[in-house]
């Protein structure tokens, strides 16, 4: 029987599941000059899941519902970063949805929705949460990525995900159906004991195979990666923002959550499966994204490498590997904010700012606009002093730390191939003619303005002071 | 007193950069002289390192430390020895002349360019203070952003090309070092330079670390064969750019072969010294033609840059030969002085020659030496200065240029006379093409309209080519004072080379 302490462990989710019902029943009655204190109203009440968040902190991991949900350390940094990453998607998302008249309610509470499914997902102590926490975040993105209901292009990024989405989850279901058969047991915790006595072994590296396949699809990362760049190109930019960080905060705790509290056992199986997958995405990431026109399209291709050296964190199969792979996570989403703010910022009412062509001579006509987009593509370049080098330089430890040298020098040899393709995007700013019809000072609102400047140098800042993020990372995995 | 001196050199050009960025183009002359202020201000603080650096003494002085990231046991590690305190002191110097000489000649968004100088000038000078191996890594890579806009930006017509092929070039040397410093953490658990000196490794463990170092020096000196970015890099240059890529950055690729070539892995130094003494000759011969066939005269200079800085490493490795080869210490440090020497001389002489390219494109719009001639008619006072850094680039005695080439002609002769005949070729190449340079350029009949309407050099283009002319007089007549400045470190130095790691 669940009893009010485990109600009290999910609090902010319970919050966010009350709010989330209101705001759909404030939104039927609101008129639509109204709305934007729908706006607001959904960035406070992020920003108060948050601080929940960060009040409730339990000093020792605290479990709920029969060991269903778990409130550790991990889940609450991961939890905290998403929550302030969607405050930054709806922040960035304002001037864009308006002009475009998709300015309505349901974006605000199937973003709610969603990261109530990344809070879920990331806390999941057992493999049907895992399941239920992925599905209510996928099935709020599959929506939204539909929402722009006129644009074909959105429709068809919608199918496209909702298809090979639908494909993975059946995947990672049928992957936990034979764990659950070889070892008996849906619980994470147990899981991990039984795994290494199991009586059929086989049956359970052939469920973990067909689970590494839905986490490589959650992930984006090669040969599962079909999917990103038609949905980051297609889907409208807000939701593609949102898919950049806040999705792979949470696909980060999936893989954590699967890999190592359930079947932490099986780690010499999975090891060489996930480095594979590293490499591959390495490569095929880097090399496309060169030839890319699209902006949004480039950024997907990058997305897709950046998982790859996320893996390599994940491949360590240790605390250090597992703590700079959560560092590369979170440096990764606010990389990503930054870049696709700026997107956002630049578009206006008919110019979606999409090439790499519209950004010519951002620097002539915006110089503070082109600064921010360059600090971001530098840091996704990794080069230092700016965060992303910090991220790169961890997973790279960890590689090596884990005996993979030659992984380690595979990432490095893609990190110089990557760095062409984000120099382009530089170059067309700051060496590049503006032309007619391309980005502008941007008109975008205050609060945009002033909250993605302080994104972007968080970017210089954080690469300074990137101590305290890592010691968080490496607590909550129990290091010194 | 005051203990952080090295951490004001640092972040005083950087935090300088800011308000110059936001005097923003609607001021230019008040992000000049903000930057001009900022620039002799650094330069300024940079003079307290003199008598606060004990010369004598030597080792690792002004030591800042402070823990940057706990957990991985990362510092923020600053120090000097006499070489870092003559580079900086080189770096400061050139900050303030760049500034000076870009004033009028940098119309376009000259704020950002001003920025871009500071920042750049900040980082380098980090490069220089560095005791955390992580650390100089980060300013080593961030000296790549500042270079890359300035080129892009305010570069000649192929500049997209020239950015793009230095900063992958650079980017791709320095990932290997990376790797090799990451192992050696995963070696050692610390990146302090000093700890990692004495680490043990075996000989394989020595000689990919060894190779990835100089793949990532061997690109930012450059030497052959990976120095086909620094014509191209150099030609599309601004002439600001071009002065401080010639007279700092490349110092920076030789700066890292002594901290961590020769303490980490003199083993595999000694065993390959072979190979880098080889390219250097290489570079002084071989490059040496091939300045000589050059029609652009940014070009001719940038190739001359090779083979001048192939001197330094060779002096530099000539000292592993001598001393851990031959036993003849003495001499090892003669070689390692005359590198040292010919880093600072090279970092006037290299950038008064692209000063005075500047001054004359500024006039003529075109680097090709086929539409200049006679131009000494017209411009007799530049003319002056460019004889003088032409006779200084070709190592004429009395000038800068001589010292450290002599230095280490000396000492490679006690190594192997061939190695000194083939370096000694200099003195025949360098004077061949710079003498030819000056005739092509100064001399002559005005054959071309537009060279017989050129002015003279002003006011500020006679402050930036006269103090060049001063420094590269009074190093090339008594050079002492820098030789003691660095006496004691280069011994350090040359100590290092004969511990055995293995």
């Amino acid at each position: 029987m669940p009893n009010l302490n485990d109600i009290l462990v999910l609090l902010p989710e319970f919050y966010l599941v009350a709010v989330a019902c209101l705001l759909l029943l404030l939104d039927a009655f609101m008129k639509p000059e109204q709305r934007h204190w729908l706006h607001w109203i959904s960035i406070v009440v992020l920003l108060v899941a948050a601080y929940m968040v960060v009040a409730g902190q339990p000093e020792v991991t605290v479990t709920a519902f029969g060991g269903m949900f778990v409130r550790d350390q991990v889940s609450e940094i991961l939890k905290v970063f998403a929550l302030l990453c969607t405050v930054l998607v709806l922040i960035y998302a304002r001037p864009y949805l308006r002009e475009r008249k998709q300015f309505i309610g349901e974006f605000y509470t199937l973003m709610i929705f969603a990261v109530i499914g990344v809070m879920l997902l990331v806390s999941a102590g057992n493999l049907v949460m895992v399941y239920l926490g992925l599905e209510l975040l996928t099935l709020s993105s599959y929506a939204l990525v539909a929402l722009n209901r006129d644009s074909s292009l959105s429709s068809e990024a919608a199918i496209k995900y909702f298809v090979l989405g639908a494909l993975s989850s059946g995947m990672l279901l049928y992957g936990m159906s034979m764990v659950y058969g070889a070892t008996g047991s849906l619980d994470l915790a147990q899981l991990h004991t039984v795994a290494t006595q199991s009586a059929m072994p086989n049956l359970l590296v052939f469920g973990l195979i067909f689970m590494l396949v839905g986490i490589a699809f959650k992930l984006g990362a090669a040969p599962f990666h079909m999917w990103i760049p038609d949905v980051y190109q297609g889907a409208s930019t807000p939701v593609t923002t949102f898919i950049a960080s806040t999705s792979k905060l949470a696909a980060f705790g999936m893989a954590w959550r699967l890999l190592e509290t359930g079947l932490g056992g099986l780690s010499q199986h999975w090891q060489p499966m996930l480095a594979a997958v590293a490499v591959l995405s390495m490569a095929i990431g880097n090399l496309v994204a060169i030839v890319q026109s699209n902006l949004k399209r480039m950024l997907a291709y990058s997305t897709i490498s950046h998982m790859g050296y996320l893996l390599m964190g994940l491949v360590n199969a240790g605390p250090e590997g597992y703590s700079s792979a959560m560092f590369y996570a979170i440096s990764y989403a606010l990389m990503s904010t930054v870049s696709f703010g700026v997107i956002l910022a630049l578009a206006r009412a008919g110019f979606e700012c999409e090439e790499i062509s519209d950004l010519k001579g951002l620097n002539q006509r915006s110089p503070w606009f082109a600064a921010l987009m360059a600090l971001a593509l530098f840091s996704l370049a990794g080069v230092p002093p700016l965060f992303g080098f910090y991220a790169k330089y961890l997973v790279l430890q960890a590689a090596i730390d884990a005996h993979m040298l030659w992984l380690a020098i595979v990432g490095a040899v893609f990190a110089i191939i990557g760095l062409y393709y984000y120099l382009h995007v530089v170059k067309v700013m700051y060496f590049d003619k503006p032309e007619e019809g391309g980005a502008d000072q941007p008109q975008a609102d205050a609060s945009l303005r002033v909250v993605l400047s302080i994104n972007a140098l968080a970017l210089l800042v954080l690469g300074v002071y990137w101590g305290p993020l890592l010691g968080w990372c490496r607590h909550s995995f129990g290091l010194g | 007193m005051f203990n952080h001196l090295l951490s004001l050199l640092i972040w005083l050009p950087i935090a300088g950069a800011v308000p110059v960025l936001l005097a923003g183009s609607a001021r230019p002359n008040l992000a000049r002289w903000l930057a001009l202020l900022f620039m002799v201000l650094t330069f300024v603080a940079s003079l307290f390192l003199l008598p606060q650096y004990d010369a004598a003494q030597g080792g690792m002085q002004l030591v800042e430390s402070h823990l940057w990231i706990a957990s991985l046991n990362v510092h923020y590690g600053l120090a000097v020895d006499g070489i870092s305190v003559a580079l900086i002191l080189l770096t400061t110097v050139v900050g303030i002349l760049v500034v000076v000489g870009a004033w009028e000649v940098i119309q376009n968004k000259p704020h950002q360019y001003m920025a871009a100088m500071l920042a750049l000038e900040g980082v380098m000078i980090g490069v220089f203070c560095a005791t955390d191996a992580l650390l100089f890594y980060v300013f080593f890579e961030a000296m790549l952003i500042p270079m890359f806009i300035l080129i892009g930006v305010w570069g000649g017509p192929r500049r997209v090309y020239a950015t793009l092929k230095f900063f992958i070039y650079t980017f791709l040397g320095s990932v290997f070092m990376l790797i090799a410093l990451l192992y050696l953490y995963h070696r050692a658990g610390t990146f302090d330079l000093h700890t990692l000196a004495a680490l043990p490794l075996t000989f394989t463990e020595q000689m990919w670390i060894f190779f990835a170092f100089l793949l990532a020096f061997a690109i930012k000196v450059p030497m052959v064969p990976v120095h086909t970015w620094l014509p191209d890099a150099h030609v599309e240059a601004p002439t600001g750019g071009s002065v401080v890529l010639a007279a700092v950055m490349l110092k920076v690729g030789t700066y890292g072969m002594l901290r961590f070539i020769l303490p980490i892995v003199p083993d595999a130094g000694e065993h390959y010294a072979w190979l880098v003494i080889g390219l250097s000759l290489v570079a002084v011969v071989y490059i040496g033609y091939v300045a000589l066939v050059q029609e652009d005269m940014k070009k001719l200079v940038a190739y001359s840059s090779v083979a001048h800085m192939g001197f330094v490493t060779l002096g530099i490795f000539i000292a592993f030969m001598l001393a851990r080869g031959l036993g003849d210490m003495d001499t090892a440090r003669l070689g390692m002085q005359g590198a040292m020497v010919q880093m600072i001389s090279h970092g006037f002489v290299s950038g008064a020659m692209f000063t005075c390219i500047g001054v004359m494109y500024d006039r003529l719009h075109t680097r090709l030496i086929k539409d200049y001639g006679g131009v000494i008619n017209v411009m007799p006072w530049f003319g002056f200065f460019y004889v003088l850094f032409a006779m200084a680039n070709c190592g004429l005695p009395g000038t800068s240029g001589f010292v450290g080439e002599f230095m280490v002609v000396l000492a490679s002769f006690k190594a192997n006379p061939w190695i000194a005949f083939f370096a000694a070729f200099t003195l025949i190449i360098g004077a061949a093409y710079t003498l030819w340079l000056v005739k092509r350029v100064l001399w002559g009949e005005i054959h071309n309209p537009h060279v017989a309407e050129m002015k003279d050099i002003n006011g500020r283009e006679t402050f930036v080519l006269l103090a060049f002319a001063a420094l590269t007089v009074a190093l090339g007549i008594w050079p002492e004072p820098l030789i003691h400045l660095m006496d004691s470190s280069v011994t350090q130095v040359v100590q290092q080379l004969v511990v055995h790691k293995i």
